[in-house]
């Protein structure tokens, strides 16, 4: 209490999604000192579309709670206050509607399979795929089981696989920062 | 009440009272077991329920044994307990493939959704049982997968298919091969390890 932080840390530039958007060697706070005064004199700033779009995009990923299994548990942890996903802008949603990622948390079975893909395809786009877990990642512990599916890939297209079994919450914490490193890259406003 | 019952006496008791319809009787690590007859199920379970001197209000459990090469094939479990008498009691009837069993539903409303469980997977059916669905397998699965005979990999397996846009089933194939898993535990090897010790300690 008291001691002023710099609002964006060194660690924080290089570990998070503000990687690109902050050139090396640049003082974090010097930038934002010159983007406020530019804001106040000019009104405006100048930056790319697609890096203001990946940016929002990246800060509110708002997930679809879908836990299936044990590895749900170790979701809940992320969420909670230890780890407190909501300073990345990660609030679970309970409607495919309002959400833009679903973690897949658990073992997907046949039975389970349809719904899923039901839930994916009513979630807007752009929405991106967190396979959490040995079961989700290729059936795991019961790939050669009768009621199984080997790998929640055969049903949705995944963007990070998250290995463990369960993975602990900070493995699935850096696994949301690989989403969002991924989702820094992407390129909506291409020109033509 | 006075001392608490023993299991011999709970056992002679309800064989001698239910009669010829307890096959036979047992304890087995301080479990009490009954084989009875199937057809008499219904009759026993209300006796056992409402005697004055038993009163097994609860049904803890309905479950199926598969014994595969034994004639009748299957075991139907039902699992007892008296909370006025802090007592359990474990009866079995057996049944070939095939032969129905009288549902207890209209004795313990609980069995309901115990002998969907067993009937899906052992495909015991019950008789009169007011909704005899499968309650865990998939819509519309073959076979009951805790049968003996039933293959570990099932039959069909899903995947979502992009010209069709919809999960579709197709018969299973396995790209990684079965492994021999090795089921010996390091624990029961070290057991071993240290009687061969002990042994040798001895003879020197």
């Amino acid at each position: 209490m008291g001691v002023k932080k710099p609002f964006l840390t060194k660690e924080s530039l290089h570990a998070g999604y503000g990687l690109q958007a902050i050139p090396e060697g640049v003082d974090p706070d010097v930038l934002l000192e010159t983007l406020s005064q530019e804001v106040s004199q000019k009104g405006f700033i100048v930056t790319q579309l697609d890096k203001v779009a990946a940016w929002a995009q990246a800060g509110s990923l708002w997930p679809m709670t879908f836990g299936l299994a044990c590895c749900a548990i170790e979701m809940m942890q992320t969420a909670a206050s230890r780890y407190d996903l909501d300073r990345f802008g990660v609030v679970f949603r309970p409607s495919p509607r309002q959400a833009d990622l679903i973690i897949v948390a658990g073992t997907l079975t046949n039975k389970m399979a349809a719904p899923l893909r039901k839930v994916y395809d009513q979630m807007a786009e752009p929405r991106y795929v967190i396979s959490m877990g040995s079961c989700a990642n290729g059936g795991g512990y019961y790939h050669y089981s009768y009621s199984v599916t080997r790998g929640c890939d055969r049903i949705i297209p995944v963007d990070v696989y998250v290995p463990g079994c369960p993975p602990t919450a900070e493995a699935l914490l850096y696994g949301i920062l690989q989403l969002q490193r991924k989702i820094q890259r992407e390129k909506h406003f291409a020109r033509c | 009440m006075g001392a608490p019952r023993t299991l011999e006496d709970l056992g002679r008791l309800i064989a001698e009272e239910i009669g010829t319809d307890v096959l036979s009787w047992s304890i087995e690590h301080d479990e009490l077991i009954m084989i009875t007859e199937r057809f008499s199920i219904i009759r026993i379970l209300t006796y056992l329920r409402d005697s004055e001197a038993l009163q097994f209000a609860q049904l803890i459990d309905v479950c199926g044994v598969d014994y595969l090469g034994r004639d009748p094939r299957f075991d139907v479990v039902y699992h007892l307990l008296s909370l006025v008498y802090n007592q359990r009691l474990r009866l079995k009837v057996q049944v070939d493939e095939g032969m129905p069993v009288p549902s207890v539903t209209s004795v313990y409303s609980s069995a309901n959704w115990w002998e969907r469980e067993v009937f899906d997977l052992f495909g015991i059916p019950f008789e009169d049982h007011p909704d005899l669905r499968r309650i865990l397998t998939d819509y519309g699965f073959e076979g009951h997968p805790l049968r003996k005979d039933f293959p570990l990999t099932g039959y069909v397996e899903v995947r979502y298919d992009e010209l069709e846009k919809r999960v579709i089933y197709e018969p299973v194939k396995l790209p990684q091969a079965f492994r021999t898993f090795d089921f010996e535990s390091p624990w029961e090897g070290m057991e071993i390890a240290g009687r061969a010790l002990i042994s040798k300690e001895a003879k020197s």
